[in-house]
């Protein structure tokens, strides 16, 4: 059964099944997200996505709610893109994210969203926790201060690659990507090294070994051609 | 309309905004004729002057010397300029705060690497002493406006300046006035 509702004003129809984000896509009015990727299920982590639903007095995130009939949705007002701009402030304030020294400036989709919502400073104190790079695997890195936490090589290593090497440990602004139990990446008895998590990755958390500044181009883009290669019979080339 | 009354200053920071800003290449004669420069690492100025229109501030806030000049710098300009990721985030001159204070980046650097003679150098009135914990300037002062960018690209700063010049609020907005690193 198709849906009808308005997004913005605009009257659209969707699948049943749709999420308000999938709906939105296909009607080409962009949501902002960051730890959407398409070919990977939703969690609703990073909150970008939020939106303003007629008769919710809570903000639902876009990726994780279901269209309704009739259900009235604004993705661009002006408390939603405070919220997002705090979101992204947040967010480097939580790590050390330092575009100029990073793998991925130039390449991030942190700092895209910085540009996208207006930052030009952060209004919070910077946490500047203690983090450590994990370089034990013989073929890619990771960078736990540029980590915004958003779970897309969590996602890409359990539900593409099968193996779930990766997860997240400990709660907050503390959590840790980790893999099996906690163990450095080159000990991992379960990675197969396949890179899909480093082709998730958002910003410069997860890196090739040599990649200086600005050189690691991430390449999202590759899971979710897999995905419908894998599950459709559709490989688009 | 008298020139406007011109500083920049160079607190923690490698002076590559500087470096970008005279990338302002013939710019600079324009730029010349708006402003009168008051306070500057390329001119030889000794003391932060009073009555300035608007200082751009590189660096970030790393040491006592850097802590005691800003607050002078805030009382006596009507606008400043946080110039470039240093001065607005901490950026690299911010990257020993996860470590601890002064002292594990003191002794890494002049005990730790040294074989003659190790020692810290702490002359009174010479080598202003290190602050534990680096800050961008806005932590520390009101900051009227942000120019990111490690370092900002010249024509980022030509914007910024040309409406200052006229009086108006630069748009910050998009990848060209934003970026950061």
């Amino acid at each position: 059964m198709p849906r009808t509702l308005t997004i913005n004003g605009q009257e659209i129809s969707a699948r049943s099944d749709q999420t308000i984000l999938e709906a939105a896509q296909d009607a080409n009015i962009r949501i902002p997200t960051l730890c959407h990727l398409d070919g990977l299920t939703d969690v609703g982590a990073c909150r970008m996505c939020l939106v303003e639903v007629t008769g919710s007095n809570k903000l639902l995130p876009a990726c994780t709610t279901r269209v309704q009939e009739g259900m009235e949705v604004r993705t661009d007002t002006e408390r939603l893109r405070a919220y997002r701009r705090q979101i992204i402030e947040l967010l480097f304030a939580e790590r050390n994210h330092v575009c100029a020294v990073c793998v991925a400036n130039g390449h991030c989709e942190l700092q895209n969203a910085a540009i996208a919502v207006g930052m030009d400073h952060v209004r919070y104190d910077y946490i500047f926790p203690r983090l450590s790079v994990d370089l034990s695997h013989e073929r890619f890195g990771m960078d736990h201060n540029r980590c915004i936490l958003c779970t897309r090589c969590v996602r890409a290593c359990d539900q593409l690659e099968g193996a779930h090497t990766i997860d997240v440990m400990g709660r907050g602004a503390k959590s840790l990507i980790i893999r099996d139990m906690n163990v450095p990446w080159g000990e991992s008895t379960t990675c197969t090294s396949c890179g899909k998590c480093v082709m998730a990755c958002p910003t410069g958390a997860l890196f090739k070994q040599g990649s200086t500044v600005a050189e690691m181009v991430h390449d999202a883009e590759k899971l979710a051609f897999l995905k419908a290669a894998r599950e459709r019979k559709v490989w688009n080339v | 309309m008298g020139k406007l009354r011109f500083a920049s200053v160079w607190l923690g920071g490698c002076s590559g905004c500087h470096m970008s800003f005279l990338d302002l290449d013939e710019w600079l004669f324009d730029l010349a004729e708006a402003v009168e420069v008051v306070y500057s690492p390329v001119a030889d100025f000794k003391t932060f002057p009073e009555n300035v229109d608007v200082t751009l501030v590189e660096g970030a806030i790393a040491n006592r010397d850097h802590l005691e000049l800003i607050h002078t710098i805030r009382k006596n300009s009507r606008l400043v300029v946080s110039f470039g990721d240093c001065a607005v985030t901490g950026n690299v001159t911010a990257m020993r705060n996860p470590l601890g204070g002064a002292d594990v980046v003191l002794d890494r650097a002049y005990r730790d690497a040294q074989l003659l003679r190790p020692q810290v150098p702490h002359d009174d009135g010479i080598v202003p002493p290190l602050i534990d914990h680096v800050v961008p300037v806005h932590a520390v002062i009101p900051v009227d406006l942000y120019i990111p960018g490690c370092p900002p690209p010249a024509k980022r700063i030509r914007a910024v300046l040309q409406a200052v010049i006229e009086g108006k609020s630069p748009e910050m907005i998009g990848r060209e006035m934003l970026k950061f690193g």
